[in-house]
């Protein structure tokens, strides 16, 4: 794709993300590290990539590899520690 | 250069890019972080099964069984990782992300081959080495700082302002020299410094400034997504990892202005540290009166209104549990409880709140600093656990203050204050805290733990 339209998603984004974390409320900033970090994740995509290459190099598919690991363990943890911690949050009259 | 972009992926990552901006958008209130929390999963499931079953990979068939064995590694961490180590965690869920982008970079790198690479390719591809590797090593670096496996104690060598800026500018001009020659030699340089970088920025860092860091690491992981989403040309990557990085920035900021510390006296480092090994008296010239827990408890539970505050101390002691009963006791007795949270309270953004949460304590009565502070002249009783910089009148009234501007809690415009602590150590910042010598404090003695699992009792008693 072409370098000056994905600068313009990455600009635009940063300024969707500015808007949206502001919005977050203080309380939730230890989740929000939580879920910002699974969906940082989302490398895992590049990783495959990487290793997927039909006739990539074996060295490529290793380290492809490595990082597919890597990210999976980042993205099941990372929702999973959310989860967690949102389970927390109870209202006054949850049980 | 290879190209990936069928439309199917493209869109599935549009659909995934927008579920994860909702995601984060329901974070904005309890009630609904955890459909937000669902719909970041359904975007990141949607993205990665589509394009592992696109035609423009091949291996999907080995590469399931990874992210299997990925998901038999990370849940388990996540959910049997005690909460107290939560902040640790994180930090090291961190350094996977960026070794990763790292990765990434230089398994393009070795599927490229001899071609010669366009510039930008080669910009991206030592940005993203670069920014991931910092990430990852500074991440494992601030893990086993708050694991205590290294010591928190800020690095305070003279040289290293100048050991980073020579880094950094090797790494420039080692990236220089790859966009002329592709070589592998300046990459491996870049590879190998970024590592170091990540260590000795990270290094200088400790004790109270820990939030700050740990924010600022989970930013670069977001620009190190992006990097490799501007390298391999996927929107969805450089949306990501742009929404982490304004996230990441947006809470390094609020921690920073919490402190009333720019960022770059943060990242300078060396803050804190006399921590520990200053006077064990205080140094202040006032009395400090102890009291004892049943006077206490007789205070709190005779009171109108309470204001609860804790620090650090209580995460330490786990003491979340034991203030849970003290709260309920008190609320039995028709005493109006309230927690006051002050932003850098605990070793990340947000700490207080999630071991509040832990210990079944309604959201509703947690409140922020702005929030609460109108309400202290109100107030009959404050209990402070294991908190101290936070509520440090010297903040507000001794311009030679270390801590001077800094927003605290004013525990001190209350009619009594309570303060549990172990010792009469300083707080990381190491300065002297005048709110322990007024004549409206008194000092209860001990572990967050003990003490409040005996006031407690005496609630009960009385």
């Amino acid at each position: 794709m072409d370098l000056m339209m994905l600068l313009t998603v990455f600009v635009l984004a940063g300024f969707v993300g500015y808007f949206v974390v502001w919005g977050v409320t203080p309380a939730l900033h230890t989740p929000l590290m939580a879920v910002t970090n699974a969906i940082s994740g989302i490398v895992v995509v590049a990783a495959i990539m990487v290793a997927g290459v039909p006739q990539g190099s074996i060295a490529a598919k290793v380290v492809g590899g490595v990082a597919i690991l890597l990210c999976s363990i980042n993205i099941f943890g990372g929702f999973a520690i959310t989860r967690r911690m949102l389970a927390m949050f109870k209202s006054k009259g949850a049980k | 250069m290879l190209s990936f972009g069928s439309d199917a992926v493209l869109l599935a990552g549009l659909a995934a890019a927008v579920l994860f901006i909702l995601g984060l958008k329901g974070l904005a209130s309890p009630k609904t972080a955890r459909r937000g929390n669902q719909f970041a999963m359904a975007g990141m499931a949607i993205a990665v099964v589509t394009l592992l079953f696109s035609h423009n990979v091949v291996g999907a068939w080995w590469m399931l069984p990874v992210i299997a064995i990925g998901a038999a590694i990370g849940i388990p961490l996540a959910t049997r990782t005690p909460l107290t180590a939560l902040p640790q965690l994180v930090a090291a869920f961190h350094s996977f992300v960026g070794l990763a982008a790292g990765l990434v970079s230089i398994g393009t790198y070795l599927n490229h081959g001899a071609e010669p690479m366009e510039v930008h390719t080669s910009i991206e591809l030592v940005a993203g080495a670069a920014i991931g590797l910092i990430t990852f090593s500074g991440s494992i670096l601030a893990a086993l700082k708050l694991q205590g496996v290294v010591s928190g104690k800020p690095w305070a060598w003279k040289g290293r302002h100048f050991l980073n800026l020579g880094l950094v500018i090797l790494i420039i001009l080692c990236g220089i020299q790859f966009c002329i020659t592709g070589s592998a030699f300046p990459f491996g340089v870049i590879v190998l410094a970024s590592t170091i970088l990540g260590y000795t920025l990270v290094a200088p860092i400790g004790g109270a400034d820990m939030p700050v860091i740990v924010s600022m690491l989970n930013s670069y992981s977001g620009w190190a997504a992006s990097a490799s989403g501007f390298l391999l040309g996927l929107p969805l990557l450089i949306i990501t990892g742009a929404l982490i990085g304004a996230s990441g920035a947006i809470l390094s900021y609020i921690m920073c202005a919490a402190m009333n510390r720019s960022f770059i006296s943060v990242i300078a480092g060396g803050f804190g540290s006399d921590a520990g090994s200053g006077a064990p008296e205080l140094a202040t010239g006032g009395t400090v009166k102890t009291a004892g827990v049943e006077d206490a408890a007789f205070m709190l539970a005779n009171a109108g209104k309470v204001i609860i505050i804790p620090g650090y101390g209580m995460a330490v002691a786990q003491a979340q549990h034991a203030l849970k009963e003290v709260f309920n006791l008190l609320l039995e007795k028709g005493v109006q409880v309230d927690f006051a949270i002050h932003p850098v309270a605990g070793r990340m953004p947000g700490h207080m709140n999630v071991l509040l949460a832990e210990a079944d304590i309604p959201y509703e009565h947690v409140h922020e600093l702005e929030e609460i502070n109108p309400a202290f002249p109100q107030t009959d009783v404050v209990l402070v656990i294991g908190a101290n910089d936070v509520v440090n009148p010297a903040a507000q009234n001794s311009p030679g203050s270390p801590i001077y501007g800094m927003p605290i809690l004013e525990a001190y415009k209350s009619k009594l204050v309570y303060v549990i602590k172990r010792s009469l150590n300083p707080g990381y910042a190491g300065v002297d805290n005048p709110l322990f010598a007024m004549d409206n404090t008194a000092l209860l003695l001990g572990d967050a733990k003990d003490v409040c699992e005996k006031l407690a009792a005496a609630v009960k008693l009385g």
